[in-house]
């Protein structure tokens, strides 16, 4: 079998987003670009799979403009076997083009499985795989903490309200969208590294479609005046007063 | 004109409070469009839902009433049905763990506009805008729906809930036939809570690595009794296993959207801080009076939260006894 892992790059956790001149984009200047956290989870239960000798191959699959080659390079050095690069221009927020551009690359690979973090932390969507399925038109197991993957059949445990699970058996080829708990990702090595840069990266462009849906302005939330702040165990009353009273949240 | 409708979520067979937000938003949506409200409606025990949903708005309810169990291909094969018969521009979802699952499947499906977790909606020129966080709620993308239909998510209480007023729906039965299911769900395992998911929780108690140990989160959850909340936690105290990965609240666990939130021994790393920045009310009670939650809470304690979380618990019960 093959897997295909679906990769996106996106700002670290700790980066500051601050909004272009005229307000219609991010200025992503000075920005620090990860493999979306979410990814990883999806990269090693990959590796795993692949380990545990049920699958041949792991190829990665990102898209984006070149610096996301960056973001393949850690999952091939990680251990993925190769990765494809569809390239395009920077998001103008239209997930649904993303998506069909992806599914297009995947066809071309002859997958058994294809895996992806739920959600990525930018734009937060946990869309992209979903959409990706029904252009494949196969089964998706969305949010899974938990996976067996076995002849031709994968059972996924899917995460849904109040740490409930939903079981889903699921004929493959089918897409999973990995969460936080199916496993702990792996450092890449040193040699992983090294041989990551040698490792195949083939560059795809995909068709231009017209965009559904277009961002078309962007701000910052206003920031939230301090509040005010008591000393000691004796102002309970006080604010439990003032929750009922002034914030009428009880 | 553009017909919009609302894809229900039924819980014992009654529509849950996300789906009545989704229909009161929805209603002014349909005003603004020139349109009409539908909603749609998948389950069992589902005779008299029209009932249900007719004060807050809708028109027409499609039916489709004996589906036993979740399914996001099935689903998504009714509520096309739906659409197409209802000739709808707009479809608007909640952005729970059903909603993640089944809008984005949907919009590929229809070739449709898509935008989820949107806290915003609005009519601009008969075209439907929606605004949603980014970056964790660090920024906010507006978005235009160019294609039709618009498929959208929006995010649990994020809209009020309106007046029930008088009127009735016109129940259309839909047959519950998922056809051909590659992906089936064969069980479903009960969560360790019976409260609302953190997404969709109105109040929450979180609880960070000052929590010291698994066992002391059970003051939280007396707390959370009295008050009717949700329990959660930081990355902190799920990392050193004093919480379960779904109590998580932040960046990389569950983004929350309640009128209060209460954040004990919890610092309030940027990541936290993404989580639940949109919370109507914040509480922190930390110890150290430095601790960054001070800087985003409408009221902080510097207390030891041993000694809060108890006294709190007593205060609101009082409080609540008083009516």
């Amino acid at each position: 079998m093959h897997i295909v892992v679906l990769c996106k790059q996106v700002p670290d956790t700790e980066s500051r987003i601050k909004l272009n001149a005229d307000g219609t984009g991010f200025d992503m200047e000075g920005i620090k670009w990860i493999l979306n956290p979410y990814d990883e989870y999806a990269v090693e239960e990959a590796l795993k799979i692949k380990e545990a000798g049920k699958a041949e191959k792991v190829t990665v699959m990102g898209l984006g403009p070149d610096r996301i080659v960056e973001a393949l390079r850690t999952a091939l050095a990680m251990g993925a076997d190769a990765a494809v690069h569809v390239k395009t221009g920077e998001d103008t927020g239209d997930t649904s083009s993303v998506a069909k551009a992806l599914a297009d690359a995947v066809k071309a690979q002859d997958a058994g499985l294809v895996l992806a973090g739920c959600r990525a932390i930018d734009d937060d969507m946990f869309a992209v795989p979903c959409m990706v399925a029904e252009y494949l038109g196969v089964g998706q197991a969305h949010v899974v903490s938990k996976l067996e993957v076995d002849g031709g059949k994968a059972k996924a445990w899917r995460d849904i309200d109040g740490g409930a699970k939903q079981v889903i058996e699921m004929a493959l080829p089918g897409v999973v969208t990995a969460t936080k708990g199916l496993n702990e990702p792996r450092y890449a090595s040193l040699p992983g590294i090294m041989k990551a840069k040698r490792k195949p990266v083939e560059v795809v462009e995909p068709a231009a479609g017209g965009a559904k849906a277009k961002l078309v302005k962007c701000s910052l939330p206003a920031e939230r005046a301090a509040g005010r702040v008591f000393e000691g165990v004796e102002s309970v009353p006080e604010v439990v007063r003032l929750l009922r009273e002034e914030a009428k949240v009880i | 004109m553009s017909n919009v409708l609302i894809v229900c979520e039924v819980k014992n067979a009654e529509p849950k409070k996300s789906t009545l937000e989704l229909l009161s938003k929805g209603k002014e949506i349909a005003g603004a469009l020139g349109g009409s409200l539908s909603a749609v409606a998948i389950g069992s025990g589902l005779g008299g839902f029209a009932d249900k949903v007719a004060p807050y708005g809708a028109a027409k309810v499609y039916v489709a009433d004996g589906a036993a169990e979740y399914s996001t291909e099935g689903f998504t094969k009714i509520i096309a049905d739906a659409v197409a018969k209802d000739g709808a521009g707009v479809v608007l979802f909640s952005a729970g763990s059903q909603g993640k699952d089944l809008a984005p499947r949907l919009a590929a499906r229809l070739e449709a506009a898509f935008a989820t977790d949107c806290v915003d909606i609005g009519v601009d020129g008969g075209k439907v805008t929606v605004k949603r966080p980014v970056f964790a709620g660090k920024a906010f993308a507006h978005i235009a729906m160019e294609g039709s239909p618009a498929v959208v998510g929006l995010r649990p209480n994020s809209f009020p809930v309106a007046e029930p007023a008088g009127g009735t729906a016109e129940t259309v039965a839909l047959p519950a036939d998922f056809g051909d299911v590659k992906a089936k769900v064969v069980e479903v395992v009960a969560g360790e809570s019976s409260r609302p998911d953190l997404t969709e929780a109105e109040r929450i108690v979180s609880g960070g690595r000052a929590m010291k140990e698994a066992a002391n989160f059970k003051i939280l959850e007396e707390l959370a009794d009295v008050i009717g909340a949700t329990v959660g936690a930081s990355r902190a105290a799920v990392d050193s296993g004093y919480a379960p990965q779904s109590r998580q609240v932040g960046q990389t666990g569950k983004t929350v959207n309640p009128v209060l939130y209460m954040a004990f021994g919890i610092s309030g790393a940027i990541q936290h801080l993404a989580g639940m920045r949109t919370s109507k009310v914040i509480v922190a009670v930390n110890k150290d009076p430095e601790a960054p939650i001070f800087q985003k809470a409408d009221y902080g304690i510097v207390a030891d939260l041993f000694e809060v979380v108890p006294k709190m618990t007593e205060e609101f019960k009082k409080l609540l006894a008083e009516g």
